[in-house]
């Protein structure tokens, strides 16, 4: 890459558009957004197209993670008007060129990966959207205790219209609806990792377990931040630490 | 030995290593990735006081090893837990020689558990057989993430996998250390999945099945598996530094463990040169447990002393723990009662 940063530089619409599409990719590990994460690392405009770099905390990340990362980064760039060619690239990964090169082509999952991929990640992903409903569930079931407005024997009872409105209720929306729970109000907020409501008398385990699910959650996100801007410290244009190093040379504006 | 406020700690550093990073001994980029990531752990968990330089870190020998642990640490008795990526360095990463070597120096100080790979076959069958009488093994250190030729991970209920644990058995290995790095192998699963330490632990009980790292970046799939199993451990290395960057994540962390898998089956470990264990010792045994956080009971100095020693020294019986620094714990005896999660999983 040979263009000169200019973050002083008005972003076009199409920089805004491809900020937003990256935003929407989720580290299923953290539940978190890459752009938060740090994870993006550069984004370049021009005629052609939409360049992306990604890098992670750690050349060992897992692959499969990084490539989920990778190709729905690709995919939501894909999904924008007048996007043009988009290309992603995962930099320092000891699986760079193998994602890299399946990316390119797009090639897919079991293209990328050959005899080591079996079927496909789907059972990944849901593995973790579940996690990430189990940790919402545990923030707001925790926050109406310590709040004293639940006792721990009526914990089992609630249902979504006792939850107050707030970013916690709304999290845990959000999952719900990724793992394919019902939004009505009188759904129970407590259920098991199969969906169904918990009996009385396992309703007190089955937060405890879920607590432990949010802490592990949340400390690999510390985890992951920390390595990424130690890992990256020495980078004087982004550090790991701040946003994408943003580059705008298009010269024509799409019509919408 | 570590002292403070009159309670003296015996202390046991439950992994170790002796490595030699550098560029002369590096086979191929994956050496260098893998030094580098280590480095990274080691910069950004460390106080600044206590940071390497880059070439320090990537060997620092037996002499420097045994003043860190020892004379200006506070260890009693350190095990090694060999990790040897022959396929990223060409005289391995652990420098086997060089340990056994302190270890027959140190009989009384040092502790040296070898790694085998299930995917040698017959031959490291045979090659585990020697080893056990020549290393004289107590345990033995599992890196499920290992390369190996064209595989990239192996599980540890695979049909060798089985076929080597049960020569441990026969070799009266008690310990196995499990390190599960993120294992490529398959593919289409989470890479750092436990349920292959779920499986052989219910299979072979005669075995000890020490889990590196407390399964981070899965604590709470491991703290689920240790409440179904009496003979899982979990090791605090790289989970303890957390003490000095985010005390109140830490504190979280040892506090599930409490609750899970109780006070006599976590093992106090500096993964050195990781990390050095003065440092992580000096805050551990300060630590406690915030006041706002009431879900979790204070540690008492009991449950410190067996994290810091103990507990370690109950598996190894060759570590022996001067009387009057010696407490009882329930390390090593399968009919034990279980910590009050793993009670209370079990009746749910």
């Amino acid at each position: 890459m040979t263009a000169v940063a200019d973050r002083r530089a008005t972003p076009s619409t199409m920089v805004e558009a491809a900020i937003a599409a990256l935003g929407t990719v989720v580290d299923p590990e953290l539940d978190e957004p890459i752009t938060d994460l740090n994870f993006v690392r550069s984004i370049l405009v021009d005629d052609e197209g939409i360049t992306v770099h990604l890098r992670l905390p750690t050349s060992f990340c897992s692959p499969n993670f990084a490539y989920l990362m990778a190709s729905d980064a690709q995919d939501a760039l894909q999904q924008l008007d007048d996007a043009g060619l988009v290309r992603v690239m995962l930099d320092d990964h000891h699986d760079s060129d193998k994602i890299n090169a399946g990316l390119a082509a797009e090639a897919g999952y079991l293209g990328t990966f050959g005899v080591e991929a079996d079927e496909g990640l789907d059972d990944l992903r849901a593995t973790f959207v579940r996690k990430a409903h189990t940790a919402a569930m545990e923030r707001c079931v925790s926050d109406l205790l310590a709040r004293h407005e639940v006792t721990p024997d009526e914990i089992g009872h609630l249902t979504l219209r006792d939850l107050p409105p707030g970013p916690k209720k709304s999290a845990l929306l959000r999952r719900r609806a990724n793992v394919g729970l019902s939004l009505c109000p009188n759904s129970l907020v407590l259920v098991g990792d199969d969906g169904q409501p918990v009996s009385p008398d396992d309703a007190g385990m089955r937060l405890r377990f879920a607590r432990s699910v949010r802490i592990s959650m949340e400390g690999n996100g510390h985890f992951c931040r920390g390595l990424l801007a130690t890992r990256y410290a020495d980078d004087a244009d982004c550090d790991g630490r701040s946003g994408p190093v943003i580059t705008d040379l298009r010269t024509h504006r799409s019509a919408s | 030995m570590y002292e403070k406020n009159g309670d003296k700690y015996f202390i046991v550093d439950a992994h170790v290593h002796l490595w030699d990073a550098r560029a002369r001994n590096l086979r191929n980029i994956h050496g260098k990735q893998f030094i580098d990531c280590f480095y990274d752990y080691h910069r950004n968990l460390s106080p600044e006081e206590q940071v390497w330089d880059y070439e320090t870190y990537c060997y620092y020998g037996p002499e420097r090893l045994m003043r860190d642990l020892f004379e200006d640490g506070p260890a009693d008795h350190a095990i090694f837990q060999a990790t040897i990526l022959k396929d990223f360095y060409i005289n391995g990463f652990a420098q086997v020689d060089k340990s056994l070597e302190l270890c027959r120096s140190n009989p009384d100080k040092l502790t040296y558990n070898h790694a085998y790979d299930p995917r040698d076959g017959e031959e490291g069958l045979e090659q585990l057989r020697r080893d056990a009488e020549s290393m004289h093994l107590q345990g033995v250190k599992l890196y499920t993430a290992e390369w190996h030729g064209d595989s990239r991970g192996y599980k540890l209920d695979d049909p060798w996998s089985r076929r080597y644990l049960e020569e441990c058995i026969n070799l009266g290995i008690k310990n196995v250390h499990v390190h599960k790095g993120p294992t490529i192998r398959p593919l289409d699963r989470d890479a750092f999945d436990v349920a292959d330490i779920d499986k052989v632990a219910t299979d072979y009980l005669d075995l000890n099945f020490i889990v590196e790292h407390v399964g981070l970046p899965r604590l709470e799939d491991f703290c689920w598996i240790a409440t179904q199993e009496s003979n899982v451990y979990g090791g605090l290395a790289v989970a303890i530094p957390f003490i000095h960057t985010r005390p109140r994540y830490f504190a979280q962390i040892i506090g599930e463990l409490m609750y899970w898998i109780g006070e006599d089956k976590i093992l106090f470990a500096s993964d050195y040169a990781l990390w050095t264990p003065q440092w992580l010792v000096e805050r551990f045994v300060d630590f406690q447990i915030p006041e706002d956080m009431s879900e979790y009971a204070p540690l008492t100095v009991n449950q410190k002393k067996k994290i810091l020693g103990l507990n370690a020294a109950a598996l190894y019986p060759n570590i022996k723990v001067p009387d009057e620094l010696q407490i009882p714990t329930d390390a090593a005896d399968p009919g034990a009662e279980v910590a009050a999660g793993a009670k209370d999983a079990v009746n749910a």
